[in-house]
């Protein structure tokens, strides 16, 4: 991580379009996964995830991309075809 | 250059016009004061090319200031007691997005009970908030100190605050020495600083700095104003060489040989330097200091000029209930805690909500300060004028 002399003065972000080195897989407490033989691929979970974690591949097929996926489970409401499911990414604590 | 009669707030808005401001903000009613109504005349008359921005509050005010010195222009506001304090939460923004505003703060006391007299009450409270900080004791001194702030902030890219004393300077005439306007415009000339907030840059200003970011972030304020010292400096000399007045970070008045020394902050120093004048003819060996830049602490100097003096006398006219002491007496006691030789440092505490501190107080101060001294030990805070 940058020291405070690297840091731009003002602490301003003056690269634009960063955040795509911005991992946030910690943050999620559930995964979605994609059952690609239910996929109709129409592309709904693609406009309402807010953070453009679903990524369209050449084939046409969809992928969801866990790097920026924050586990809100937006994609899994969306889909007509009931093609994701959220699992929890840990066990739940016995406590 | 001309000698006219000037009040302190008259001194600071001549300054800023002969500086040639790019952007003023600034709510117009109490507590303000006549500063921004002159320059809104000079404004208003043509005779400074400015944006001038009448907002409903001091909050936005200093908030429309960073605004406009992310743009890169010269920027500058003024406000007093319930107004500084209505800024707050902003001056830290500032001073952490390296904005280089210049702020005259008009210092008067903070309710309740309401009062609208002069005490350092206001300011006190932003002194941890990162932004350079003067205090100045005469009409001259605010009109010197605001063009030099400006080439200050401009330099370390850090917010500069001029505090004048309410009323017994910035509403007093003194005669004030207004040099060309050109000299001023040559010896800060307003070279445009970066434009932070133009499209073509694409900067995000204003980031959020998560636990693994924040402390870094502020430390590079924290090192702007440490490595300002030497920007201060520097300005201190050049200024003399263009202008012939000087001013160190700390004004000395007869230290040479004194050995009990007084140490005051603002416009109550001209009557304290009468007193020692007074006191030096009847061959007492008395001096003055007076804190000018209180931010940056001068701390080194003060240690330097109080090496062989016996006893000093702090004189607040701000609290700290409930604290170690008093805001000017703890930073002294903790500049001098590690020097070789330690005086007896005495704490007082006057002049709050515009009560007058008159000779024969400075006299007893001065008297008080000896006898401590000779004791070995200082008294508790001594609260001058109180009945009790």
């Amino acid at each position: 991580m940058k020291t405070w002399k690297e840091i731009p003065i003002g602490a301003m972000i003056i690269e634009p379009g960063n955040s795509v080195e911005f991992d946030v897989t910690t943050w999620r407490v559930f995964r979605p996964i994609l059952d690609k033989s239910k996929c109709t691929k129409c592309g709904l979970c693609w406009i309402y995830c807010p953070e453009g974690a679903i990524m369209i591949k050449e084939d046409g097929s969809y992928e969801i991309n866990l790097s920026y996926c924050k586990g809100c489970g937006i994609c899994q409401k969306s889909c007509n075809v009931k093609a994701i499911t959220m699992v929890r990414e840990y066990e739940e604590s016995s406590t | 250059m001309k000698r006219v009669a000037l009040n302190g707030n008259y001194a600071v808005a001549y300054a800023v016009k002969m500086a040639d401001v790019d952007f003023v903000a600034a709510y117009p009613i109490t507590p303000q004061t006549p500063i921004v109504e002159k320059i809104s005349e000079f404004i208003a008359n043509g005779e400074l090319e400015a944006e001038y921005v009448n907002v409903e509050s001091e909050h936005s005010a200093i908030s429309a200031c960073i605004g406009a010195s992310l743009t890169g222009a010269r920027v500058f506001t003024a406000t007093s007691s319930q107004g500084l304090a209505y800024m707050h939460e902003v001056l830290f923004m500032a001073s952490s997005l390296r904005t280089p505003i210049v702020m005259a703060n008009v210092n008067r006391a903070l309710s309740h009970p309401l009062n609208i007299w002069n005490d350092h009450s206001d300011a006190m409270p932003e002194r941890d908030c990162g932004w350079i900080q003067f205090w100045v004791e005469s009409a001259q001194e605010a009109f010197d100190t605001t063009i030099q702030a400006f080439k200050i902030a401009e330099e370390v890219l850090l917010p500069v605050m001029i505090n004048l004393d309410g009323f017994i300077l910035s509403h007093v005439y003194e005669a004030v020495e207004l040099p060309d306007e050109e000299l001023v415009r040559e010896y800060i000339p307003s070279k445009p600083l970066i434009n932070r907030v133009s499209p073509k840059l694409s900067y995000t200003i204003g980031v959020v700095g998560p636990p693994e970011y924040y402390f870094e972030m502020k430390y590079q304020a924290l090192e702007a104003i440490e490595r300002s010292r030497n920007n201060i400096n520097n300005v201190n000399k050049e200024f003399s060489k263009v202008f012939g007045r000087k001013y160190g970070n700390v004004n000395e008045h007869m230290m040479e040989d004194a050995k009990y020394v007084l140490i005051t902050m603002g416009a109550v120093t001209g009557t304290a330097k009468f007193v020692v004048n007074e006191l030096r003819k009847k061959g007492e060996k008395v001096g003055l200091l007076s804190i000018r830049c209180f931010r940056p602490f001068p701390k080194d100097e003060i240690i330097k000029l109080l090496e062989d003096v016996k006893g000093v006398g702090v004189l607040d006219r701000a609290l700290t209930p409930g604290g170690p002491g008093h805001p000017l007496y703890t930073d002294i006691c903790c500049a001098l805690y590690n020097a070789k030789n330690r005086p007896i440092i005495q704490s007082f505490v006057g002049g709050l909500g515009g009560r007058d501190i008159l000779i024969d107080d400075f006299i007893k101060m001065f008297e008080i300060v000896k006898e401590v001294s000779e004791e070995g030990r200082p008294k508790p805070c001594i609260y001058i004028g109180l009945r009790e």
